[in-house]
């Protein structure tokens, strides 16, 4: 893998960057985007963008391509001042994106999907179906982007497809490509082809920027990094001055830092009668709707006043292993067992009654009805506890959402208001005062401080703290490694769907870990 | 959000609405050569002025608060019920042939339950299939129901006119078990006017759907999966669950509508009868904001326009008021969002 950074091109520093993109600031409503970004990408290098979900980078992109305006900053492509143009000036100056969901025409043939918007014609009306065709045939010669013009963008794979949008924009006429997750649906030797074809495209003197959040890809490809945290960007660095680890560190950041250093202490656990007690997960298999694995043969158990952490750059298969666990996504194959009952097939709720209980990732999408009051948020799950003969009891639902709201200082306190009116923190609070407020005895605990403020994420350790100290087995799953650091009794990392290793917290550190992360390493659960 | 402001986006936004559409008929009315003060004024003497004319509206507007409700009671779970037409008249059709079923002598009040249980389940028959295509293999309601209604009512058409009509009418033999009793029967006033006691039935319907939306752990279910499907599924609520549950009872509400004319008005199902009643219901369910009592309302309102548009015959054609009735769906549609905005970002501005 070093290796392939080492044969970086001798550029002379002095070259002109093809994109020059400084102090950027974007919001959306109250999500802060974008905050004072840079970036700039030599013209004939393959650059890579690299950050979490989230971190900024295709609001960036999008940005660059003329999708969208900054609110404030600069954009200069080739030394031309082009803040906030718009996308047909972006194309006219030879800005080509890919973006990661295809856009094609699927019973349109190759050919007519690349000339789409500026067909060739002969004599005013009829499309000229055979010069496209040769065309497209020359370009794809040129290229090694090879594929038949003639035939049908439905029958195409997953690769041949990202291999056409790839013709599109150099049909175009693009310079500078911005390829946005390319890889995450191809396949191994897919992904091997898809590099040897920009390799030849930068040779040419084309400009690539990758988006990814696969550190072993832009260690394998690129010539220069740039990493985005946060809406920021933290590093741009040479790929050749660089290690893996300390581009995964860049990217998941030590900011938050609370409870950096610290380390929770083994508990004393009673043994023998309570053996199969807490979650056990065997051998769990999760297809996505393409039917790729994205859980891949995942096994583990977790006892009472446990903490099992899952560490791992986001994308590898946390989402859906947690998904299968707690019954909102099916599972291929594999067993999972609450206090030793057998659930794999049991629905949402009968999980909830065999003692799960779940902090999902997305309090938005998941986790809260944003239009429902604070009070019925806090019986979301568990509104059957509070009916009698199908009949809600608002007493009841009023007294549960005041105690809820003083023990875990829900700001502000009035359980009337709507939870969208609520910060991101106070939310974050509901979702957990009524997760830890149930009768349960494993918790999947899911990303469970992101956009949380420093305050409140003090709040949330001490109550996960507090639920391992009574015996609950707890799954936790975050992209901060402080925070899985500082908390679990074990780590598990996982990688490409699978637990890359799962060792004991205490030998454990963020520079190990991220060994792992990235798959540089394998170890003992592979 | 406190009462005062709720109350304030629940009413503010509707009367903009209302007062764009008066704007609009004025416009109109003035594109006659009529005064839209007369005019307004013959309106509100034939609908309101008098107790026939009110009867009139009452009856107009006890079929539209049916498939206004069944509609909103859909949309709260995420569903558009485009069926109400043909749930409707299959609700009349069952109520007209249990009605004919039963002997003469049948308690009035057994007879009426009898008649409402059928015409309930037949809606909710003609419901249940669309929520059982939907759940089962994912066929879009707004398509199954819109199809459905062609199937049903030829369907009803075919046993009319082939088997259960009087001869030379496109209607069943008239009926005399279950005969619901009219207002004029109470009142004489209403003499000679529709309105009956379906009306209480409406009202009734309407009160129970407020409860199990708003009171009854099923509703708090119904209305999770309506706002955030992923949230509900999350919560342990079987969507499939509750699609199934929304869209038959959303059925059986229209279903029951079909009383309105079979019982009360004119004791015998006749071909056609609930032409437009079912459509009419999804702008009474726009403009009543999928309320309950919104509903009531919006369908009051809908049916004073209808009969009013009787009224001013004599001096703008009747179809100016279809013309103001899309006006004013138009203008709730896009009038009340925007109107809401700028409550809101006032709000903020006073706030801060």
């Amino acid at each position: 893998m070093m290796a392939a950074a080492s044969r970086l091109p001798a550029s002379p520093p002095s070259r002109l960057p093809a994109i020059q993109m400084t102090a950027i600031d974007k919001s959306f409503g109250a999500i802060h985007a974008n905050r004072g970004a840079s970036l700039e990408v030599l013209s004939g290098e393959i650059h890579a963008l690299v950050g979490e979900n989230g971190a900024g980078k295709s609001t960036l992109m999008r940005i660059l391509g003329g999708l969208m305006k900054p609110d404030a900053g600069r954009v200069e492509v080739n030394g031309r001042d082009v803040t906030g143009w718009s996308t047909n000036d972006a194309i006219a100056a030879g800005i080509g994106i890919v973006h990661q969901h295809f856009m094609l025409v699927p019973t349109l043939t190759v050919a007519e999907n690349l000339v789409l918007g500026c067909e060739p014609k002969t004599r005013l009306v009829s499309l000229d179906y055979k010069r496209a065709a040769e065309d497209v045939r020359k370009l794809s010669d040129e290229t090694g982007l090879v594929i038949a013009p003639e035939r049908l963008v439905s029958d195409l794979s997953v690769g041949e497809a990202q291999r056409v949008e790839i013709l599109k924009v150099l049909f175009r006429g693009a310079k500078i490509l911005v390829l946005d997750e390319p890889t995450a649906v191809l396949s191994p030797p897919e992904v091997r082809e898809l590099w040897s074809v920009l390799r030849g495209l930068r040779d040419n003197g084309a400009t690539v920027v990758l988006i990814t959040h696969r550190l072993d890809e832009v260690v394998e490809l690129s010539d220069t990094i740039t990493v985005m945290r946060a809406g920021q960007t933290v590093e741009r660095i040479k790929t050749s001055e660089t290690t893996p680890s300390e581009i995964a560190r860049a990217m998941v950041g030590r900011e938050v830092s609370l409870s950096a250093g610290k380390r929770v202490q083994p508990l004393a656990r009673p043994e023998g009668p309570q053996r199969d007690q807490g979650l056990e997960a065997r051998n769990i298999h999760v297809t996505n709707p393409r039917g790729i694995r994205v859980v891949d043969g995942v096994s583990f158990s977790i006892k009472p006043g446990e903490i099992l952490g899952i560490a791992g750059v986001e994308g590898n298969g946390q989402t859906e292993l947690v998904e299968a666990l707690a019954g909102l996504r099916p599972v291929f194959s594999g067993d999972i067992l609450i206090d030793g009952l057998d659930v794999t097939r049991r629905s949402v709720a009968a999980r909830h009654d065999a003692g799960l209980s779940h902090i999902p990732e997305d309090r938005h999408r998941r986790g809260l009805i944003l239009e429902y009051s604070v009070a019925d948020n806090l019986i979301l799950g568990v509104q059957k506890h509070f009916a009698k003969r199908g009949v809600l009891d608002q007493d009841r639902v009023m007294e549960n959402a005041m105690e809820d709201v003083s023990a875990f200082d829900i700001r502000p306190p009035n359980p009337l208001l709507a939870a969208r009116a609520l910060s991101g923190g106070n939310q974050q609070k509901v979702v957990i005062a009524r997760e830890m407020g149930r009768n349960f005895s494993v918790l999947l605990a899911s990303q469970p401080t992101r956009g949380v403020d420093v305050g409140a994420i003090e709040f949330i350790h001490s109550q996960l703290l507090e639920a391992r100290a009574k015996g609950k087995a707890i799954l936790l799953v975050s992209a901060e490694l402080n925070e899985v650091l500082a908390l679990s009794d074990r780590i598990a990392v996982m990688y490409r769907g699978k637990f890359a290793v799962i060792m004991p917290a205490s030998e454990a550190s963020e520079e190990s870990l991220g060994e792992y992360m990235i798959g540089a390493k394998k170890g003992n659960a592979a | 959000m406190p009462w005062g402001e709720r109350a304030q986006e629940a009413l503010i936004p509707p009367l903009v609405a209302l007062l764009i559409a008066l704007i609009c008929g004025d416009l109109l009315i003035l594109s006659y050569g009529q005064s839209p003060a007369g005019v307004y004024r013959l309106l509100l003497e034939g609908t309101w002025g008098n107790a026939y004319g009110f009867g009139q509206v009452l009856y107009k507007a006890t079929t539209l608060a049916f498939t206004g409700l069944a509609v909103s009671f859909g949309l709260r779970a995420g569903l558009f019920n485009i069926g109400g037409e043909s749930q409707l008249a299959a609700g009349g059709f069952a109520a007209a042939l249990t009605g004919l079923a039963l002997p003469v002598a049948t308690p009035l009040i057994i007879a009426l339950i009898l008649c409402i249980v059928a015409a309930g389940c037949a809606g909710g028959v003609v419901g249940a299939v669309p929520a059982y295509l939907k759940t089962r293999f994912g066929a879009h309601e707004v398509i199954v129901t819109i199809m459905l209604n062609f199937i049903v009512l030829a369907l009803l058409n075919w046993f009319i006119a082939g088997h259960l009509h009087v001869p030379e009418t496109l209607h069943t033999p008239e009926i005399h078990a279950g005969v619901l009793p009219r207002l004029s029967d109470l009142s004489p006033t209403f003499h000679g006017s529709a309105a009956n006691l379906a009306l209480v039935v409406a009202l009734f319907v309407a009160v129970a759907v407020w409860f199990y939306l708003f009171r009854a752990k099923g509703g708090y279910e119904l209305r999770a999966v309506g706002l955030q499907p992923d949230a509900a599924e999350y919560g342990g609520i079987s969507v499939g669950r509750v699609w199934m549950r929304a869209l038959t009872f959303s059925g059986v509400i229209a279903g029951i509508g079909g009383i309105n004319y079979v019982l009360g008005y004119k004791h015998y199902y006749e071909d056609g009868f609930a032409s437009g009643a079912g459509f009419l219901g999804i702008a009474v369910a726009l403009v009543g904001r999928n309320h309950p009592f919104g509903v009531l309302l919006a369908a009051f309102f809908f049916a004073t326009l209808s009969q009013g548009g009787l009224a001013i015959h004599a001096f703008v054609p009747k179809q100016m008021m279809d013309v103001l009735q899309g006006v004013v769906i138009i203008a709730v549609a896009t009038a009340v969002p925007e109107v809401r905005r700028v409550l809101r970002g006032a709000r903020k501005m006073s706030d801060t």
